[in-house]
């Protein structure tokens, strides 16, 4: 059936701030979706009140607005702007939670407005496991045993019964209607039971909790689907968990194609989804369904459906090139599959299943370290605050490239350091950590078997033969020198995905990853780009979305005669470089197409707008590493890379570009590390006359004491050259500053501390710049509510400043000013101010964009990444002011909240400290203080404030 | 054991007769094979494929690079040994996983003596095929020298006017299954297994004939329906099964035929028939019912296809189309009770969205019955 022409306009709902369980794969999927309706046609009016996300840019949708996601202001919205359609399956479950309401409250049909996309009466089923249960019977399909409880007492009776009587079995716990899994995990013993069992009621809106049979041990599967109103449905991806059942699918390392079943098996998996998919009412769009399969009896149950796009959908489109979400909103308007064209190669059917002759492999991301006294073991509930995807030729290859993209300082899945002790490696692998594969690669340099292993962790023998055949690879590499390494071993080394750095830190004798680099070039070996094409290159395609690998065959990625400009994205998501580096990114992209430059992205992470293959002009899907960096460099011969964009990570790479000769638009580079040398950059401020709080460096726990006793306390310490006030803390004594250093040495060794004296109840002010090298342009003044001590990024600001003078705001942009112009900024700058007793003290430049960047830019109107990136590029800002491009709309203020996913740790303590610990940030327009969007954080400023 | 012993295996050569050479490393049987060059995009189910008699004389390149993950296992045969000429694989895995395997997938070449190489870019190779169409190619761990081995390509030969369903038929008539359903017989060109598996969980009686058995001896038997199995080669070079096709068609007993037979009754009705630059193979084909409007994920293997403007309305409907490359994919005969399709309901690998058309068939032949019963 063609488009319905019945609807003009389209109401997308969003899914708000980032928490763990929904992140920025939601920016993804909205923003294609909106892309899609309005190729089509349709005016597309969007709520969502994350400023960070790319959906929300203006241009992305007919009307935005960037307002609080609850059924009133949704109201308001749908009575002010009369939809036809609401389309709530690309906002998670934040969206389907909003348009369930209003469907119980019969306001959309009071309102004239279609549900599209999703079957309200259907999901029920999906979110309530009894009827789902009864559902999935009815069809056949098997389950896990279980049964659903109210109480406590309840609760008991089931878990016996399912144990068999017999002592206590492991079982497993689902509250009812919470987001990623929260409060659910396995109950190893009767002694958790009662306090989780409690705490998941407690958790659940509906106070109950699913108690079910253990498939600790089984094997995990997802497929990817998607429906149409003709009841075609295709696969669009199989993805297998290297972890087995117990571990959140979200948590766990996972792999595409799927691997170890047969095709019968796959088959009988693949019916059994069809036939959930069809069972789940009447609805056009995506949906994922998750499988246990018993290897040893082949035994397969149906976990769960989710019928939206969701996190997986995000991996599987960027696994497959198939885009998901672009589809599911077409097929929401009534088109059918067949009607649709495959966009990847432009001349074959979008209703076809992709196949790979590649490896996909996601390896999560996660952030224990902020959060002390956590619990780092991997349940049912999710953890991860990122992802990053790599892909390969081979498992082996994408594995390596996985733990290449992590950005946690590996070079590769381990042979880049001694590993950790094997008494350490077989306490790791009793149970499920983030870092499993790594300790399953240590066990084997250890001597451990595959048989050893696997029955320790379950992971099935096939990934196991996989990594032993690493730790083999290694052993050969390790009995030879530099020169001894032929072509035809670098080859199969660098085809198993090793770095340089890792052959480096193999070989016998003591070279670097450069001389391994020089050697493997002049043997002639580099990498080739190959297409994600969606087919296994049976047809030609046409997007440019690459990927290496060491095949040395011919190159697909073929280099234009454009200028261009490379572009580094932030990798995986983590507390403190988040989603509104991915949003800089992309703007990076748009600015640099827009000034006619070729532009080149280069990224890992599956979630978010900047890895969609059509933002950039071409996109390599790679890990942020050094090495693939300068490959990619090598290849495409860009003029330059922009690094203000990627947070982090890409400025840390700024030393290797300027030791390759390789330009850097915007600050140069000696400038950069000017800001980011603590002891420059005071040298700076004093140069420049601008106050800042005496500090001190050390390097030892008792360099750090006397630096300590010098300045005096409270004292704020933490370590150089980290982003989201990792391992930071405020000290009131020696014996604390000895406590800190040390542990952050052991976290971060070789690391320098700094020292500062924390200035006690002082106001913060964060100021985003941009400076062309004459004029410089006051992006935002923020206020934060919360005292000093509390990180920027968990703190609630305003903009503009609620109660800062004129003549403070002034002597503000005066220093910002003074510092853009001795650092010889090219682009966007960030600072950090202090205001005590009417001084006002500089606590930090980062010569990039900042994660306020994007609040600012939606809070003004004023697309500042685009401006800041245009400026690097070379434009003046005098052209942008001239054209009227510097006008802020706001009107009033505009009150950045940060969001935290706290409820994933109950066994945190919610303290807010130097330590970032907010996973998202949400936007409010208030007109006056009297807002409680202001008075409400104005009155708790002090509640969580801890040292 | 290692998943990939790369580091013990012999070197081995894939030549084709357009002069490329590729090194890689020997895999299964040390030997030497030609054949014409293909791909296959399915990616699982390789013994499957490996054991389709419709790729008798084809070297198999499997596009997805891990080729051996789950082990060989005698439920997964398509026929009791490997009918491809070759294996040719990116990254063949030794060690597997799956309770369901009897043995490695090598040892299970080596036993039948199948000519395998791998650590070839396939992906290159494909692409080289997908341009300039299918190529005729040799793979030896005997011969290394390139010049010899081009010369060997070249030498073999082509795929087009080539009968090779006699290679695989059944040497004598046998009984398959036995049930309460209709009688089928099966003209086996190469029939795959899961085809007779297909009619057996139906309730059929089937019994397999040679495929240049009289079409009269198979009628003493007295089928309820026909069936025209898959195969290998150019049905044009298969005057015999044509004719058999024709006779078919004139008994008026209800036929049904897959991928070559879907062939040969388009050729016995005067539909032409040409060999395709690349054809279809992999488990990801979308095909559209044009009688019902779905679309099925279909499996394909073939290399000739049925020529849409040669059919006539006289003569047949087309009633199912590739989505893709929109080629003809199912006909439904006009003169006779018959339908043919191009793919393979039975699957073996791939999904199973088509196994509907074993229920058409043995629709179309109750419906024959019962309107028979009704004129006489």
């Amino acid at each position: 059936m063609p488009k319905r022409t019945d609807i003009q306009k389209i109401l997308l709902i969003g899914s708000g701030p980032i928490v763990i369980g929904q992140a920025c794969e939601f920016d993804y999927s909205g923003s294609q979706a909106s892309k899609a309706l309005r190729a089509e046609g349709y005016e597309v009016a969007l709520v969502n009140s994350n400023p960070a996300t790319i959906m929300t840019d203006p241009v992305m949708a007919d009307t935005v607005y960037l307002q609080e996601l609850t059924p009133k202001s949704i109201k308001q919205i749908v009575e002010k702007e009369r939809p036809d359609a609401v389309l709530p399956t690309m906002g998670g479950q934040t969206a389907l939670n909003l348009a369930e309401v209003l469907h119980e409250e019969r306001y959309w049909e009071k309102m004239g407005v279609d549900v599209i996309g999703v079957d309200i009466d259907a999901i029920r089923i999906t979110e309530d496991r009894q009827r789902f249960r009864d559902l999935m019977e009815s069809i056949g399909l098997d389950q896990a045993r279980s049964r659903v409880a109210k109480s406590l007492l309840e609760a008991n009776e089931i878990a016996q019964e399912l144990g068999g009587g017999l002592g206590f079995q492991p079982i497993v716990i689902r509250p009812s209607f919470t987001m990623g899994g929260a409060g659910g995990g396995i109950v190893w013993n009767a002694e958790e039971f009662d306090k989780k069992v409690t705490r998941g009621l407690e958790l659940s809106p509906i106070h109950e909790v699913l108690i079910e049979e253990c498939l600790f041990g089984w094997k995990e599967y997802e497929l990817e689907l998607l429906r149409d109103s003709a009841e075609n449905v295709i696969i669009i991806c199989s993805i297998e968990n290297l972890d087995p059942m117990g571990v959140h699918t979200g948590d766990s390392v996972t792999v595409a194609p799927q691997q170890t079943l047969t095709d019968k098996q796959f088959q009988q998996m693949r019916d059994a989804a069809i036939k959930a998919m069809r069972s789940i009412g009447t609805f056009a769009g995506g949906c994922n369904i998750q499988f246990a399969f018993d290897p040893k009896t082949g035994r397969m149950v149906v976990i769960e459906i989710n019928p939206r796009v969701s996190r997986s959908s995000a991996l599987a489109s960027k696994a497959t090139g198939y885009p998901i979400a672009k589809v599911a909103a077409r097929l929401a308007v009534g088109y059918t599959l067949d009607e649709l064209p495959n966009e990847v190669t432009g001349t074959t059917s979008a209703c076809f299943e992709p196949a790979l002759d590649y490896v996909v492999t996601k390896v999560p991301r996660f952030n224990f370290e902020k959060f002390e006294g956590v619990d780092e073991e991997l349940t049912t509930q999710m953890k991860a605050v990122g992802e990053a995807m790599a892909i390969g030729r081979t498992f082996t290859e994408s594995l390596q490239k996985a733990w290449q993209s992590l950005e946690l300082g590996y070079a590769g899945l381990g042979a880049d350091r001694d590993p950790d002790h094997r008494t350490i490696v077989r306490e790791r692998l009793k149970k499920s950590y983030w870092d499993r594969t790594l300790q399953i690669r240590n066990a084997f340099t250890h001597g451990a078997s595959v048989e050893e292993i696997a029955d320790v962790t379950q992971v099935d023998p096939w990934f196991l033969h996989q990594i032993h055949d690493l730790v083999e690879t290694e052993r050969e590499v390790s009995k030879l020198s530099l020169h001894e390494l032929e072509a035809d071993l670098l080859l199969r080394v660098k085809q198993h995905g090793f770095s340089d750095r890792q052959i480096a830190f193999l070989l016998k004798d003591d070279v670097t990853e450069n001389d391994v680099r020089a050697r493997r070039k002049a043997l002639g070996l580099t990498p080739t780009y190959r297409v994600v094409d969606t087919c296994a290159g049976e047809f030609a395609a046409e997007t440019p979305y690459f990927y290496s690998t060491y095949d040395q065959g011919e190159n697909e990625s073929e280099v234009t005669d454009r200028e261009k400009v490379l572009i580094l994205g932030s990798g995986p998501n983590r507390i403190g470089q988040g989603i509104e580096f991915d949003y800089s990114c992309v703007h990076g992209v748009l600015a640099a197409r827009e000034m006619g430059y070729e532009a080149l992205m280069i990224n890992c992470n599956p979630e978010t707008v900047s890895t969609d293959f059509d933002v950039a002009d071409k996109l390599y899907f790679e890990p942020v590493f050094w090495e693939r960096v300068l490959d990619v460099i090598e290849h495409e011969k860009p003029a330059g890379v922009i690094l203000q964009l990627g947070g982090q990570t890409a400025l840390k790479l700024a030393n290797g570009f300027q030791e390759h000769g390789i330009h850097i638009f915007g600050t140069p580079y000696p400038k950069m590390d000017l800001a980011e040398d603590r002891g420059k950059f005071s040298a700076i401020l004093e140069e420049l006359e601008i106050p800042f709080p005496e500090y001190g460096m050390a390097q030892t726990v008792d360099e750090a004491v006397d630096v300590a006793e010098g300045i005096g306390y409270p004292i704020l310490i933490r370590p150089s050259y980290v982003l989201g006030g990792q391992g930071m803390r405020i000290a009131i004594n020696k014996e604390e500053v000895s406590g800190y250093v040390a542990d952050i040495l052991k976290m971060l060794p070789e690391n320098d501390i700094l020292l500062d004296l924390f200035l006690e109840n002082a106001i913060e002010v964060d100021c985003d710049v941009i400076f062309d090298g004459d004029e410089l342009e006051v992006c935002g003044i923020l206020q934060h509510i919360e005292p000093a001590g509390v990180h920027s990024g968990d703190s609630t600001a305003v903009l503009p400043p609620y109660s800062l003078s004129d003549e403070i705001q002034d002597t503000i942009r005066d220093y910002a000013e003074r510092i853009a112009r001795r650092l010889e900024i090219q682009g966007l700058m960030n600072v950090q101010f202090a205001i005590k007793d009417e001084t006002v003290y500089v606590i930090e430049a980062n010569p990039r964009a900042s994660r306020t960047v994007p609040f600012i830019a939606k809070a003004t109107g004023i697309p500042y990444a685009a401006i800041g990136t245009k400026v690097m590029l070379g434009e003046k800002l005098a052209t942008f002011r001239e054209r009227g491009e510097l006008e802020s709309t706001l009107e009033g203020f505009a009150v950045k909240e940060p969001v935290f996913s706290w409820t994933k740790f109950p066994e945190v303590p919610k303290e807010l400290g130097p330590e970032m610990k907010s996973t998202g940030e949400a936007i409010a327009f208030v007109a006056d203080l009297t807002d409680e969007h202001f008075s409400r954080p104005y009155e708790m400023r002090n509640l969580y404030l801890s040292r | 054991m290692s998943s990939d012993s790369s580091a013990a295996r012999s070197p081995a050569k894939l030549a084709l007769e357009d002069g490329t050479v590729v090194t890689g490393l020997a895999v299964g049987h040390m030997g030497e094979t030609a054949g014409e060059l293909c791909f296959n995009t399915s990616m699982s189910g390789y013994q499957e494929i490996m054991t389709d008699p419709s790729y008798v004389g084809q070297i198999m390149m499997m596009t997805y690079p891990h080729i051996g993950n789950y082990g060989a296992s005698e439920a997964d045969l398509e026929a009791d040994r490997p009918m491809v000429a070759g294996l040719v694989t990116r990254a063949f895995v030794d060690a597997y996983s799956n309770t369901l395997a009897d043995e490695s997938l090598e040892d299970w070449m080596r036993r039948h003596e199948l000519v395998g190489i791998t650590g070839v870019d396939t992906r290159r190779l494909v692409r080289h095929i997908r341009e300039g169409g299918v190529l005729n190619a040799v793979i030896s761990s005997v011969d290394l020298d390139d010049a010899s081995l081009i010369a060997k390509a070249k030498a073999h030969p082509s795929m087009a006017g080539l009968e090779l369903a006699s290679r695989v038929t059944t040497a004598e008539a046998y009984d398959f299954a036995e049930g309460d359903g209709p009688r089928i017989a099966v003209y086996d060109y190469g029939v795959k297994r899961n085809i007779l598996r297909s009619f057996k969980r139906r309730g059929c009686t089937v019994r397999v004939f040679p495929a240049d058995t009289p079409l009269t001896v198979v009628l003493d038997w007295n089928p309820d329906g026909l069936f025209f199995s898959n195969g290998p080669g150019d049905p044009r070079a298969m005057p015999g099964a044509i004719e058999t096709a024709k006779a078919a068609a004139e008994s008026r007993v209800p036929t049904f035929g897959i991928c070559l037979g879907h062939q040969l009754m388009g050729l016995a009705q005067g539909i032409e028939v040409y060999k395709m630059k690349v054809g279809h193979r992999g488990a990801n084909q979308p095909v559209k019912n044009l009688d019902q409007g779905h679309v099925e994920i279909s499996t394909q293997n073939h290399g000739f296809a049925v020529q849409e403007d040669s059919i006539t309305e006289a003569v047949a409907r087309v009633t199912h189309r590739n989505l893709n490359d929109q080629t003809v994919e199912g006909l439904r005969f006009v003169t006779f009770p018959g339908l043919s399709i191009q793919y393979h309901p039975e699957a073996s690998p791939g999904p199973h969205d088509s196994a509907y058309l074993f229920d058409q068939f043995l629709d179309l032949i109750a419906e024959t019955k019962s309107a028979s019963t009704e004129t006489t």
